[in-house]
């Protein structure tokens, strides 16, 4: 079935045809329909409850106290589903507990009119993992739109975070002055990084992903040489460690300083609102759209699509940068080897889950950050190990990823949204 | 064998695509399917071929009914296709994708080759397909490859042969070669079904014709008993010109003038070779030849697109030295591109018909200021537009890949005419278009002309090059090996694409 084969288009969408017979009046039917239609972001609601279904399977066989009641399941039936039930429970409780906030600390702040810092740790701590993540995320969806793989998060990030460090401890100024410096250094260093395989691509033709997955070793290792190079390096230290930046170069706290969610989460969500417009609205982001969806047709009617390729890489970066910056400037204040972990890959994931909209990595971001703080103190009370959490992040992204096979599981009908981003994923690639 | 299509109803959605289309095929009969493009012609025949599943309905063989679960199924029933696109290993000899998915072998398992080269040869010489078994395919030229395809239908024993849109690849002399094979088909007992859209081919070829019109059997007639202008009213459902009024060309000043142009393609073959070639304003120069053989290559020279591989000549517009314009610059000059493939490199199909409207100008007052679009100007603007060009369409927010192809390339065409035209380039403009919009297209060309512009047409089919042009210049290989004037005969026009030069036209 090819395109000719459709009669025309006046069939398809007739103008004098009476209102769609599939929008019934009553809001209910309407919500059914939407469900049933397989709505994008309801497919990513249900990833969500596949990874939690998952992650219970996996608890259950690997505590050894709910494999020990179900051995038991003939003489005992109700123990073993009351110590699987009671695993659960906690385990989910102790995820959710230890990410968003404890029912049990709300009422004792209440009561006693004091420890609300400890109510509003958890979210806090949600939100300081969650900032990196927005930025990152914001960065390579900008990519992804634009039809380049930018994977070279964990380099540009690096690259931020180094050039944020800098400007932090070799620049002494106030810090209405030095803080807007190291933001500006942050960005700089990341778009420094993308730069590089941006210019790459266009003159040489050099396939950005093979660049940018090259370029996270030169940084790492350009990590690890400051580190143990003055001016770099802490001096008197033998560990690979950086110099501390100073209070001037560090973002503030937004709720106190008991609570480390700080001006980072702001940068980072306005250059979600941003980056928002600037796909919708601004000229550049049209320009962007259409090589990211058909270069040939963008340069037939005049636009530069190797300039485009370069500024894509290029601001790409520079958002990943600040999102090392955020970290380095807003948390950590020195640096150490392979500084920032997994954040910049994990902005690969976020902007997947968050289907390239700014809007969908920042939330898909707080989902991230909520299991990772969440399963941190999972593993602390319950003893059940974070890499479960890790599991259930792996089954969400693929689930996301594979938008068919949440259909199939639970018997949605293909959305037409569905249809139209399928057909762009083809033409794009 | 004899064949028949009872009630076959197939629907996409609110769709039907085929609504109760009944055929019969004889044994020993050339059956033309005629339809526009999007009447319903390739989804019948994927149904028939096992690629798609009728909704209702039933396919006969000799009276029994058959389901075809699959192409190979079909296959196994003495069905064979040749597709629009040949589906061949371009780096297999013609004898290896010829017994591809049926290979003869020896003892354990060789390839018995010698036996497939002898089949093929057998073949080859009953129905005077000639073909060289030991080729490599991706060396030979179209016209073989389609043989190619006939010879492994035939080799699995094809009773009934579909052939969609034969033509389409060919010169008028490899055509005349195909019609010779498929009467000869014909006389052997099997029976060929051809589908198409050209009225030519149909008096060519057919014993019997059947006309599709959005999805329904809208006629069944002979050669006999009917003429061109009838089908063509059967196939859109109303009278339309085949010819395209216009008046006598009133040719101004040169607006493009290309002097001794070389271009090489990626690598670093000569692809235009020494062309010359002057388009005045107010005529239609025609750029004739089957494809491939240097007119993409041309249009997008001109149009700025392959500016780097000039290494010789120049390209001037309107006086103006354009040889290395970028196409930003170039289409700033005056230069309207409808280009050849309107998917790829015309339009983005995911983005509204609104957005492809501004394709062009999407950064320019008032469709922009200081950076930011004007989203409601430039939704306003499109619907205007809709109504101006006649595109059909519920809103100028719909995705254009919902679009028709007549409607998709009334949007290239609306884009390209919006701006001040000196020379407009048009290659294959109604490439895969119903007779409506290439009436539509084709009047927008002739108006151009007449307001004054320049107008280079690309085209390989000469029923369009010889209703447009005022004048005809053939390519092949790469060189312009004659320029006629408009009323020169089909055949001598033919002979020129095939290569034949003439020496005693004159060069432009």
């Amino acid at each position: 079935m090819t395109a000719a084969d459709v009669p025309p288009e006046d069939q398809v969408v007739p103008d004098a045809s009476p209102a769609p017979s599939t929008a019934p009046s009553s809001p209910w039917r309407r919500a059914f329909g939407w469900i049933a239609e397989g709505n994008l972001a309801l497919v990513t609601f249900l990833a969500v409850v596949v990874g939690l279904f998952v992650g219970a399977i996996l608890i259950i066989v690997t505590t050894t106290a709910t494999l020990h009641a179900w051995g038991n399941v003939f003489s005992a039936p109700g123990h073993a589903f009351g110590v699987t039930f009671s695993t659960l429970g906690h385990a989910y409780g102790a995820l959710f507990t230890g990410s968003i906030f404890s029912p049990s600390a709300v009422s004792h702040a209440i009561s006693t009119g004091s420890g609300w810092t400890t109510v509003f740790t958890p979210i806090s701590e949600t939100l300081v993992s969650a900032t990196p993540l927005m930025l990152a995320g914001t960065g390579v969806a900008l990519g992804f739109s634009t039809g380049v793989f930018n994977i070279g998060g964990q380099g540009q990030y690096i690259c931020g975070a180094m050039a944020a460090t800098y400007v932090g401890f070799a620049v002494h100024l106030p810090l209405l002055l030095h803080l807007p410096l190291v933001v500006i250094a942050g960005a700089a260093g990341g778009a420094v990084a993308g730069f590089i395989p941006g210019i790459l691509k266009a003159t040489t033709g050099a396939h950005e992903v093979i660049v940018t997955i090259m370029l996270n070793y030169v940084f790492l290792y350009l990590l690890d040489y400051l580190l143990t190079t003055p001016p770099f390096q802490q001096p008197g230290q033998s560990n690979a460690i950086s110099r501390t930046v100073p209070q001037s170069a560090q973002l503030p706290h937004l709720l106190g300083s008991g609570l480390r969610v700080n001006f980072g989460l702001i940068i980072a969500l306005a250059v979600a609102a941003a980056m928002s417009w600037f796909m919708r609205r601004s000229t550049l982001g049209f320009q962007f759209k259409v090589i990211g969806s058909n270069p040939a047709a963008g340069r037939t009617a005049g636009m530069d699509a190797r300039l485009a390729t370069v500024l894509v890489l290029t601001i790409s970066g520079a958002l990943v940068g600040l999102a090392g910056m955020t970290t380095l400037s807003g948390t950590d204040f020195f640096m150490s080897s392979n500084y920032g972990g997994s954040n910049g890959f994990n902005g690969i994931t976020v902007a997947l889950l968050g289907r390239n909209r700014p809007l969908g990595v920042v939330l898909g971001s707080l989902l991230f950050a909520a299991l990772s703080t969440g399963g941190r103190y999972m593993q602390a009370t319950t003893g059940i190990p974070i890499d479960l959490t890790t599991v259930i992040q792996a089954v969400i992204v693929f689930m996301v990823a594979t938008p068919a096979l949440v259909r199939e599981i639970f018997h949605l009908r293909q959305g037409r949204t569905g249809k139209i981003l399928l057909f762009t994923k083809g033409w794009a690639g | 064998m004899r064949l028949e299509l009872a009630g076959i109803t197939k629907a996409f959605g609110p769709l039907v695509a085929n609504d109760g289309v009944d055929l019969t095929l004889v044994e020993g009969e050339v059956h033309c399917l005629l339809g526009e493009n999007g009447a319903g012609k390739t989804t019948l025949m994927n149904i028939l071929f096992g690629l798609l599943h009728a909704d209702s309905g039933e396919i006969r063989i000799d009276g029994q009914p058959v389901r075809f679960a699959d192409p190979g199924e079909a296959v196994r029933r003495g069905i064979g296709m040749v597709h629009q696109h040949f589906m061949l290993v371009p780096v297999f000899t013609v004898a290896e994708n010829i017994v591809l998915g049926f290979e003869p072998t020896r003892r354990l398992g060789f390839l018995d080759r010698r036996k497939a080269r002898a089949d093929i040869l057998r073949l080859s010489r009953e129905f005077g397909l000639v073909v060289d078994p030991d080729a490599l395919v991706e060396n030979i030229p179209v016209g073989a490859q389609q043989r190619v395809e006939i010879v492994k239908a035939l080799m699995r024993d094809a009773q009934v042969l579909i052939l969609d849109e034969p033509t389409a690849v060919l010169t008028p002399q490899e055509s005349e070669g195909l019609f010779t094979v498929i009467r000869s088909l014909a006389k052997s007992g099997r029976s060929v079904l051809f589908i198409t859209h050209k009225l030519k081919e149909v008096f060519a070829v057919a014993d019997r014709i059947t006309v599709m019109r959005l999805g329904k059997v809208v006629g069944q007639t002979t050669p006999k008993e009917t003429n061109e202008a009838e089908l063509a009213t059967m196939m859109v459902g109303r009278s339309v010109e085949l010819v395209v009024n216009k008046r006598e060309a009133n040719p101004g000043q040169p607006v493009l003038e290309l002097d001794d142009l070389t271009l090489t393609d990626d690598r670093g073959l000569t692809v235009v070779d020494h062309v010359s070639l002057t388009v005045r304003s107010g005529e239609v120069v025609a750029v004739a030849g089957v494809q491939g053989n240097g007119q993409t290559e041309l249009a997008e020279a001109i149009t700025g697109l392959h500016h780097g591989n000039v290494t010789q000549g120049s390209i001037r517009l309107a006086g103006q030295d354009v040889t290395r314009a970028s196409p930003r610059q170039a289409l700033r000059s005056g230069i309207a591109n409808i280009p050849e493939d309107r998917q790829v490199d015309g339009l983005v199909l995911s983005m509204s018909i609104a957005d492809n409207l501004v394709l062009d100008v999407f950064n320019q007052q008032p469709n922009a200021r200081f950076g930011a679009r004007d989203l409601g100007r430039v939704r306003r603007d499109g619907e205007r537009k809709l109504k101006e060009f006649d595109i059909r369409a519920s809103s100028a927010e719909v995705p254009v890949a919902t679009l028709s192809g007549g409607n998709q390339q009334k949007v290239v065409v609306a884009r390209e005419l919006s701006r001040p035209v000196t020379l407009l380039v048009a290659s294959q403009p109604t490439r895969g278009l119903d007779v409506g919009s290439i009436e539509y297209v084709h009047r927008r060309i002739i108006d151009e002309r007449d307001r004054g512009a320049g107008v280079l047409l690309v085209s390989s089919e000469l029923d369009e090059v010889m209703a447009l042009a005022d004048r005809i210049a053939v390519m092949c290989r790469g060189r312009i090996v004659g320029v006629v004037p408009h009323g020169t005969s089909r055949e001598q026009i033919g002979l020129l694409m095939a290569g034949v030069e003439q020496s005693g036209q004159g060069q432009a």
